[in-house]
């Protein structure tokens, strides 16, 4: 796929978080945007996964670890077509399936239930190991937070990937820099994320991620590596796309409202437009 | 009863080993406890199979859910205290909440872990374990029971806790017939006067003090409630119904566990006058499994005070 077409795509899914967060009137759309380049690289290009067939044995597994940016893995799942782009605006609401975390036994393509920090990881380990046990070639990817890493259990698991040399796993973390209570480092620094899964026998790469290149060529490196699980330490934009959301922790957890709503799809569309305007040149 | 004594933890390894044999989706896992679990065993026979985790048993949790997803019947082996203390959210979320098929060996339980103490004594996971929906809580009586609660876990789709203790126990479950089902519990010893709902190494002791209460005219019916959730409604309303006094016995807190089980269901459907034996809402205290069964009234001789004592 063109970085274009993938540029499109993530624009589709950043305006799938940001209109079913603003139905549901709750939701946590800064993670959600800063990820959706990544989702979208996942889902759209690297991962082996049958939209018709969310259950095809020898998928491609994905976790996402910091479970509360579900809006961002929902809109992917949905422009993927798992399920329909509309069912988006029914989030967090009563009887709908996208439930406020992910839910795996409702939600098609959702591989596992999440939303509690630091425990996808583990069950991501978990699937890795089932496959090096049994033979099978699947690979599994998980996204954390860079705030979640602020729990032990991430560092339990990292050590045993580690040492059992998981090479069939992935674990990408959105470096955003923000967490509720504000800046990570004023919080409670996790740096250098880097050095510290090297220190845990990880291969580590370093990317931009909303830089397409660099996300494809960090993810063939990561095929490639053999002997030790791959970290990806995606540097992000926290409200990536949406002007005001940008490097802000205040949208962390929070909904826009409608006159922010409006302004948020102004400035996606905006971006349509320049995606549209590439294409013709 | 017979005189062989046998801890219900190495019912457990061997049950494992047998399990492994039956079924290849079955993997043990554990957080470098495999020596007092008992999962040892396994790890002779099945070595590929056996997963230590370290002392992580969080993330032990975790990977048992993860490894579940891809079709694997993981046993998620450590100490009461941790695999449902320490790990209860991982428990709760992780397993529980996906209702993943995870099978948690949870040995050590109670206060007949005996001389490590309170740190490691844990009065309160069958309490927190009944909690979490879809989670089946048994707690085997003995040897038998317990490799046959094993096999069942292994059948049944979904989570399940499984309470095994340090100590050696008499058999209770040496008869012929015997048969195991989920959510069954068993008539030990018929009687009238008073039923005794027992579980875990506390059915052995109970056993004895309706001896003793026999000699003193008591004619106690014994019952061994091995499944505490789902529990036997059946057989409890029938056993109140039948002798009108009902007391519970568990080396576990009185809050939350069997006594509270059997609480829920008569108060609701058959109320009835019941006394709860099991620990009163205090930590435990070093000491042999004996002294400490003794010492806080759940041997034979203190139950069958305490029976005596509510019937008068």
């Amino acid at each position: 796929m063109t970085n274009l077409e993938l540029q499109r795509h993530a624009n589709e899914v950043r305006k799938g978080i940001v209109s079913a967060v603003h139905s549901a009137k709750a939701g946590h759309p800064g993670g959600s945007l800063s990820a959706a380049d990544i989702f979208t690289f996942l889902y759209f290009e690297e991962m082996n996964i049958d939209p018709k067939n969310p259950k095809m044995e020898n998928r491609d597994r994905f976790v996402l670890s910091k479970g509360h940016t579900a809006p961002g893995l929902y809109s992917t799942l949905a422009n993927r077509g798992y399920f329909p782009v509309e069912d988006l605006l029914t989030l967090r609401k009563l009887g709908s399936y996208l439930q406020g975390h992910p839910d795996m036994k409702h939600i098609p393509g959702v591989d596992m239930s999440s939303g509690s920090l630091g425990q996808g990881i583990s069950a991501a380990v978990g699937m890795a190991l089932g496959g090096k046990m049994d033979n099978k070639d699947y690979r599994v990817y998980t996204l954390l937070g860079d705030g979640e890493i602020q729990e032990g259990q991430v560092w339990e698991a990292a050590m045993f990937a580690g040492h059992r040399k998981l090479d069939n796993l992935v674990v990408i973390v959105d470096n955003n820099g923000l967490q509720i209570d504000g800046k990570i480092e004023d919080v409670c620094s996790p740096y250098p994320i880097d050095k510290k899964f090297e220190a845990f026998n990880f291969h580590v790469i370093n990317i931009d991620a909303h830089n397409f290149d660099e996300i494809r060529a960090a993810f063939k490196e990561a095929r490639e590596t053999k002997g030790q699980p791959t970290a990806i330490i995606v540097k992000s934009i926290k409200g990536k796309g949406v002007s005001f959301m940008e490097n802000n922790a205040g949208w962390h957890g929070k909904a826009p409202n409608d006159e922010e709503y409006e302004q948020a799809m102004k400035d996606l569309n905006a971006i349509d437009e320049t995606l549209k305007k590439a294409g013709e040149n | 009863m017979s005189d062989v004594k046998i801890a219900t933890r190495e019912s457990y390894g061997n049950a494992l080993v047998e399990l492994g044999a039956k079924n290849e989706n079955v993997v043990v896992l554990d957080a470098d406890l495999a020596g007092a679990t008992k999962t040892g065993t396994f790890k002779k026979a099945y070595p590929d199979r056996f997963i230590d985790c370290g002392i992580a048993e969080c993330n032990m949790m975790g990977i048992a859910a993860g490894l579940a997803t891809v079709g694997k019947i993981p046993f998620a082996s450590s100490f009461a205290m941790f695999a449902s203390g320490r790990a209860f959210e991982q428990v709760r979320n992780s397993i529980g909440y996906p209702k993943l098929n995870v099978k948690i060996g949870a040995t050590h339980a109670g206060i007949t872990v005996g001389e490590d103490g309170a740190t490691h004594q844990c009065n309160e996971d069958i309490a927190l374990m009944r909690e979490i929906p879809g989670m089946v809580v048994m707690v085997p009586a003995d040897d038998i029971e317990a490799k046959a609660a094993v096999m069942a876990a292994a059948e049944h789709e979904g989570p399940v806790y499984l309470r095994f203790g340090r100590a050696a126990c008499g058999l209770v479950n040496d008869f012929p017939g015997y048969k195991f089902e989920i959510g069954k519990g068993t008539v030990l010893k018929e009687g009238k006067d008073v039923s005794i709902i027992a579980t875990g190494v506390c059915v052995e002791q109970s056993l004895k003090a309706a001896e003793a209460l026999k000699a003193k005219g008591i004619d106690a019916e014994v019952i061994n409630i091995c499944t505490i959730k789902p529990i036997d409604k059946d057989l409890i309303i029938k056993t109140a119904k039948k002798t009108g006094k009902v007391v519970t016995v568990e080396e576990h807190s009185v809050i939350g566990g069997l006594g509270s089980a059997v609480c829920d269901v008569l108060s609701e459907e058959c109320p009835t006058k019941v006394k709860k034996i099991g620990i009163n809402d205090v930590f435990g205290e070093s000491g042999s499994a004996g002294a400490l069964l003794t010492k806080y009234g759940l041997d034979a001789d203190g139950i069958a005070k305490s029976v005596e004592q509510f019937l008068s």
